[in-house]
């Protein structure tokens, strides 16, 4: 009995796993999305030629002297009036700063030749007011000003540890959990609507083209439906313990050889807690964000409760979409009923951001239990290492949904599929389920 | 054990639809039985009850002297009306794996399957993918997978459907083949010319009950008792006006001859003789034969009555 089961997710799987689109996206997941993370890099490497040729008109004659140019924007001298400049395009944009620059806030003047940007009118403005700020500095004529304003300039870098009475603290980047977060997140959403939706359109084509009417002659309709899911469940594993090997891979071996030197025994020190922080060359949360990339057990611990909670979502999801797959005859017909599904998704996907950025507000633990949702919100709070009953009390909340899901699914299923023609109401669906 | 299947007071019903009103129903072992009923009488609601894939709400089905479980799947053929192949597969790999569902292991699906493939000449297609097949090819395959794994009992609706006249024939002798082995048919088809040349008994359906059942031959026996039709030449008005208290009922109908045609029915105690020999008297007739019923009419006369009473 249970064999036949396994005969049919034998084929689910073979069918999906062979062919050469899953092969494809499977390798090249990844690289996107390295690619995805480098991008902005890029861009900035690539905008900083880009420059904007600046005209400084200072009717205070203070400013302009001290004035720089930057990577966005670059000062060029006025050798002819500056309206004519603009019109020949020798410049891009003029400044006009008016005499009581330094002693009132009067506002500075920006004409520019077409749109001005936000990066422009940033960096004029900070620059500006920051000489402002130092000509009145002067104005005190205080002694020593230069060597007063260095030492008493600080910025400081947080070093945040999680408290552990047990072993030592562990080193953990707010910034890393956050960006991880919002990554599994998303990856789970993914992943739960599309293979969700790959059970559904799969039941949709079986029921159509009548392969089932031959199947459930030798396999009772649960069982089809079991095999149907899991078999793609099992697509969907396989895909992300791929991915998980290649990150697990990339971070052991990858990455330390990557790292300049320096870095790696930046780290070192950093994590045996003998660091001299301030004579470091790295900014400390890029160094704690390595840090933990190249923790390959916190990898397979992330990806492993990944793995959980994909399979209890995907299969309380699934099950959903088998019953609408099984209930109407095409896919147009199916995009009303969706919407019992959608709906939760991204309801979890909301929350699931929102935990991303506070892991331990009263809301985001109660939406990380609420079945429904809780894959997604989960998935955001746990690279911030939260208490371990929580994620136990969801896995146990989400596992014994799923199972009352794929009975109830199961009761539509076995009378949906052999019902054509009209599209069904929640109603009769409900119906449905007290058939004998 | 004399019937393989017996359904007893059987009964279905979907929310407000009575899909099937107290049907039973013996199969004898080694017939092939004639399931047959107008659409939506019930046919399929009754199959699927004996595939054990939807369970009745009344009654019991008995199979090979026990109580239907789900474990004689395995020893029951299906071929559904409405059937269909995975597109993508290729034919061999889902020949196994509809084989494997029946509980053949691997090899074993793989050495049958081989015979069947060169029986029916379509060995070359093992590597080939379903949805480069024709619609017959794939008829073939899914009767392949039907007979397989040597069922007890076979249940086929409407077979035929799809194929030429000549792998219809092709397809009728291995069923009358496989009835020669042991095993048990159920057809169900609207062919009732079909019905006529190889079912041994029938069940006639309609709006879930069963209407008629019996042998083949008895049924059109009795349907035509006191049947007859005479052909003749002469004045048919004067012929019937005359005969008209020996008769229970009449159709007349001219022969593309020319000749006149009066199918009649005798009316009660009256005999043959002294019909013909009035008939006789009045006109030239040609021929005299007991009428044999067509099972379409039998079919059409039931169906019809058994709609006006309800």
């Amino acid at each position: 009995m249970n064999s036949k089961v396994g005969i049919i997710i034998g084929r689910e799987y073979m069918e999906r796993v062979t062919k050469k689109s899953f092969i494809i996206t499977t390798i090249l997941m990844p690289l996107l999305m390295l690619a995805l993370m480098f991008t902005p890099i890029l861009i900035a490497e690539f905008s900083e030629g880009d420059s904007r040729k600046l005209v400084v008109i200072d009717e205070s004659g203070v400013i302009a002297p001290q004035m720089q140019s930057t990577s966005i924007y670059e000062i060029v001298p006025a050798d002819s009036s500056w309206q004519q400049m603009l019109e020949t395009e020798a410049a891009d944009a003029v400044v006009i700063i008016p005499p009581a620059a330094i002693e009132g806030n009067a506002p500075v003047e920006l004409l520019t030749n077409g749109a001005s940007s936000m990066n422009l009118e940033t960096a004029l403005t900070s620059q500006i007011n920051s000489i402002i700020e130092q000509t009145r500095l002067k104005a005190y004529n205080i002694d020593n000003l230069d060597t007063i304003i260095s030492s008493i300039h600080s910025d400081i870098s947080l070093i945040s540890r999680q408290y552990n009475a047990d072993s030592d603290n562990k080193e953990s980047s707010t910034m890393l959990s956050y960006a991880l977060g919002m990554v599994l997140t998303m990856l789970l959403y993914m992943c739960l609507l599309l293979y969700g939706q790959m059970v559904m359109t799969s039941i949709i084509e079986e029921k159509t083209n009548r392969v089932l009417e031959l199947v459930v002659s030798s396999v009772k309709p649960m069982q089809i439906m079991l095999g149907k899911i899991c078999g793609i469940g099992l697509v969907a594993v396989t895909q992300i313990l791929i991915w998980t090997a290649l990150i697990a891979a990339m971070s052991a071996f990858l990455l330390p050889a990557l790292l300049p030197a320096d870095m790696t025994s930046e780290i070192a020190a950093m994590n045996s807690g003998s660091a001299d922080m301030s004579a470091m060359s790295t900014d400390v949360g890029v160094l704690q964000a390595v840090s933990m990339l190249s923790d390959v057990g916190y990898i397979l611990r992330l990806f492993g409760l990944l793995l959980l909670f994909l399979v209890g979502g995907f299969m309380l999801y699934a099950a959903i979409y088998a019953a609408i797959g099984s209930s109407v005859d095409n896919i147009q017909d199916a995009g009303q009923l969706q919407s019992v599904v959608i709906f939760p998704v991204i309801i979890g996907i909301i929350f699931g951001m929102t935990a991303a950025a506070d892991p331990t507000s009263s809301l985001s633990v109660v939406m990380s239990i609420v079945p429904f949702t809780s894959p997604m919100v989960m998935m955001a709070r746990i690279p911030y290492d939260i208490p371990g009953w929580q994620i136990i009390a969801s896995l146990v909340v989400l596992y014994a949904s799923f199972f009352v899901m794929v009975w109830l699914a199961g009761k539509i299923y076995r009378v949906g599929i052999f019902m054509y023609g009209k599209k069904p109401s929640f109603k009769e669906l409900v119906r449905w389920m007290r058939y004998k | 054990m004399n019937n393989i299947l017996e359904v007893e007071n059987v009964g279905k019903t979907f929310g407000s639809h009575r899909a099937l009103d107290n049907v039973s129903l013996q199969i004898p072992r080694g017939q092939v039985y004639g399931l047959l009923g107008p659409n939506g009488a019930g046919k399929t609601t009754l199959i699927r009850i004996i595939n054990h894939i939807t369970a009745p709400d009344t009654g019991s089905v008995t199979f090979d002297g026990h109580r239907l479980t789900q474990d004689d799947v395995a020893h029951i053929g299906y071929l559904p009306e409405e059937r269909g192949l995975y597109k993508k597969m290729k034919v061999g790999e889902q020949a196994i794996f509809f084989a494997r569902l029946k509980g053949l292991s691997r090899t074993e699906a793989v050495g049958e399957l081989k015979k069947w493939f060169e029986r029916f000449g379509i060995s070359e297609w093992w590597n080939r993918k379903v949805e480069e097949l024709s619609k017959g090819m794939a008829q073939k395959v899914q009767f392949i997978v039907t007979v397989l794994h040597r069922p007890k009992l076979l249940i086929f609706d409407e077979p035929f459907s799809g194929f030429d006249p000549i792998n219809a024939n092709l397809l009728r002798d291995e069923i009358l083949r496989l009835k020669s082995e042991g095993a048990t048919v159920i057809f169900s088809t609207h062919n009732m010319a079909s019905v006529e040349e190889i079912c041994d008994n029938i069940t006639l359906i309609n709006k879930g009950r069963n209407v008629l059942t019996g042998n083949v031959e008895q049924i059109r026996r009795d349907f035509t008792r006191g049947k007859y039709s005479l052909t003749f030449n002469g004045d048919a008005s004067r012929l019937v006006k005359e005969l008209e208290p020996m008769i229970s009922s009449y159709t007349l109908d001219l022969q593309p001859s020319g000749a006149m045609k009066l199918d009649l029915g005798l009316a009660p105690e009256i005999e043959t003789r002294p019909l013909i020999a009035k008939a006789n008297e009045l006109v030239d007739i040609l021929s005299f034969n007991p009428a044999m019923a067509s099972m379409n009419d039998i079919f059409i006369s039931v169906v019809g009555s058994s709609n006006q009473e309800s």
